[in-house]
């Protein structure tokens, strides 16, 4: 056991040098994207302001932030201040970057989290019930399913269940992560619940049609192998052998699935956070993208990157666990 | 050695095909085995001999009803005188039918080989599986090993054991031996016989010819998927004069220490078989009458044969 650990930590500190050379590059192209796009930090920060400024101001301004400054200084000059933990301040809510993106990460983790789990379960347990029953009723219907649901778009499918369920049937709240009208110190855990269930259902439809698809094809090829066949001599039922040998099997690449997922999912929470008006990272970046607030941006970016790089080291490190193959092979 | 009572194992012109999509969505039937005909008494070792490719591994399947779902059964297979349903062939196998595999990828990649050894029947037979990995000769470590760390001769003794494990009364072994060391198969042979000698039964799968002869109390001869003579195994260790098929006759000659004469031709695949004689083609004392029809099972000199220039 203790070999495991240290192979843990081995492939915890290679794969922490590769998220930060990749965070490193993610910044520059970013920077650079930023730096050729037509967007003029400048005029939206004095936008902000809401006064007129003169244009002595106006180069004031532009002096003391290092615009005619060549853009390489410029990045490390940003990326000095980004290590000592200053993202700078956004522009459209005049607060510091880290605070924003710290607060409202909250609600989108607890948003992914939900849909994640949600989309897991339901993607892997019809992901069974299909490969179990392959080419019989259940796995034809529920195929179909799975396709309609991959091929819809998700804003589209929220605006559906918005309507029906929010606005029709009115269940649940048509948005926002709280109810309006009452002060966030007495919001009860049950009402942010409630606000949050449609997002997160509509953001697991997004992908546990994928996982289910994926699950039912990994269990086709076990079901199929000479393994299982042997299974079948021993006298195994069909229901022994999915305990025994089939779930096993399976639980690799659907726990590989799942945490490479998370790109997917930030990607849809933007979606489904905008269509819920759900304060969230995911409203926040478009917010900043369409509002032209340059350091939430690039903040949002860089954590985005940092977030599906952690779930695929996660994912890395739980094979490392689970299969003993990989296992024996980083001994 | 045989024993005129009655028969663990009958099968009658038992026929598998395959239905397959050829061209497009042109079905086709492809036989795989064709009128097989084989009998197995307890307390004997039977050897099912043929090159690759004839089937053998197949009727494993079919014996113990696992065949994919595209295959389609004809024929007769009866055990202790009773027809083998399917429904009876899942209450047989793993308890009173053991199938011993051919290669390590019948064995779970991700599970331990002593739980797999153990089967999934509760209470697990622990205690009985740890002896037979001892006279084995396989080390105590080795239930705690995956099927991958297991090299070819170890798993080929992991695979023996799953079947002696049980309480089977018939076991098929399908090419048990290869990669085990001399002293190893030797072993294995050995409990083979023993539970032969216990009133039980052993098919033995190979293309092992020697191993074949020496260990078998009757051969049958596979060629193109069917069993063109089943004779005791003394009656090939005699030579030729002693055999019944030209077959077996040719196999007899084409083996390294009876001088190495091969026959011209090809034993034919599925899909593209012969219509009379599967042998036909290739024989020398072919007439017309072995292009009509296939020939009837005959007895002669104490074994069975199909061909109707039995000599």
């Amino acid at each position: 056991m203790s070999g495991t650990l240290k192979r843990v930590i081995r492939i915890f500190f290679t794969y922490s040098i590769k998220i930060i050379s990749l965070l490193l590059a993610v910044s520059i192209i970013s920077f650079v994207l930023v730096s050729a796009s037509p967007v003029d930090p400048v005029q939206q920060y004095i936008l902000g302001l809401g006064t007129a400024v003169s244009p002595e101001q106006r180069a004031e301004i532009e002096d003391y932030w290092g615009v005619n400054e060549p853009p390489i200084e410029r990045y490390f000059s940003w990326l000095s201040e980004l290590l000592k933990g200053n993202l700078g301040e956004s522009a459209i809510y005049r607060r510091p970057v880290a605070d924003i993106i710290g607060e409202r990460f909250v609600n989108s983790l607890a948003l992914m989290l939900c849909a994640w789990i949600l989309s897991a379960i339901i993607g892997f347990s019809l992901g069974c019930i299909m490969g179990m029953y392959k080419d019989k009723l259940p796995d034809r219907i529920l195929k179909k399913i799975c396709y309609i649901l991959s091929s819809v778009p998700t804003f589209w499918l929220g605006l559906v269940f918005l309507l029906i369920f929010a606005v029709g049937f009115r269940w649940f709240p048509i948005g926002f992560s709280s109810p309006i009208g009452v002060l966030s110190k007495d919001v009860t855990i049950w009402q942010k619940l409630h606000h949050l269930i449609l997002p997160a259902f509509t953001l697991s439809l997004m992908s546990f049609a994928n996982i289910a698809l994926h699950t039912r094809q990994k269990l086709v090829d076990v079901l199929n192998s000479e393994y299982v066949l042997f299974a079948k001599a021993r006298g195994e039922g069909r229901w022994t052998i999915l305990c025994r040998h089939g779930l096993r099997n399976i639980l690799l690449p659907a726990l590989t699935l799942q945490f490479a997922s998370f790109a997917e999912l930030f990607g849809g929470s933007v979606m489904a956070e905008n269509v819920f008006s759900y304060p969230g990272l995911g409203s926040a970046v478009a917010a900043a993208g369409l509002n032209s607030d340059v350091p939430l941006l690039l903040g949002v970016t860089l954590f985005s990157a940092l977030f599906v790089c952690v779930g695929n080291m996660i994912a890395n490190l739980l094979y490392g666990i689970i299969d003993p193959q990989i296992r024996e092979v980083g001994e | 050695m045989i024993q005129k009572k009655e028969t663990l194992l009958e099968i009658h012109d038992l026929s598998v095909s395959f239905r397959m999509y050829d061209h497009g969505l042109e079905q086709t039937d492809l036989k795989v085995i064709s009128d097989l005909h084989l009998t197995v008494y307890p307390g004997e070792i039977v050897a099912i001999a043929g090159s690759s490719g004839s089937g053998k591994s197949l009727l494993a399947s079919a014996i113990l009803g696992i065949l994919p779902g595209n295959a389609t059964v004809y024929g007769h297979i009866s055990y202790k005188g009773q027809q083998l349903s399917a429904e009876r062939q899942r209450q047989l196998r793993g308890t009173k039918i053991a199938l011993v595999p051919q290669s390590v990828a019948y064995l779970d990649p991700l599970l331990k080989v002593g739980q797999q050894a153990d089967g999934h029947k509760k209470p697990y037979p622990t205690e009985k599986r740890r002896s037979l990995f001892k006279r084995f000769g396989l080390p105590d470590k080795t239930e705690q090993l995956y099927p991958y760390q297991l090299s070819g001769g170890m798993a080929r003794r992991v695979l023996v054991s799953t079947a002696l494990i049980t309480d089977s009364e018939l076991i098929i072994a399908d090419e048990p031996t290869p990669g085990m060391s001399l002293n190893q198969a030797l072993e294995a042979l050995k409990m083979f016989r023993e539970m032969a000698n216990e009133g039980k039964a052993v098919i033995l799968i190979t293309h092992d010819i020697d191993l074949a002869f020496e260990f078998a109390d009757r051969v049958a001869v596979f060629y193109a998927g069917t069993t063109v003579e089943t004779a005791p195994a003394s009656d090939f260790k005699k030579g030729p004069n002693a055999l019944r098929h030209p077959y077996s006759k040719a196999l007899w000659r084409a083996l390294p220490q009876n001088g190495f004469h091969s026959i011209e031709g090809f034993q034919p695949y599925a899909g593209n078989l012969p219509k009379g004689c599967l042998f036909a083609p290739r024989c020398p004392y072919k007439t017309s009458k072995c292009e009509e029809g296939i020939p009837p099972v005959t007895e002669v000199r104490g074994g069975e044969v199909r061909c109707y220039h039995v000599t």
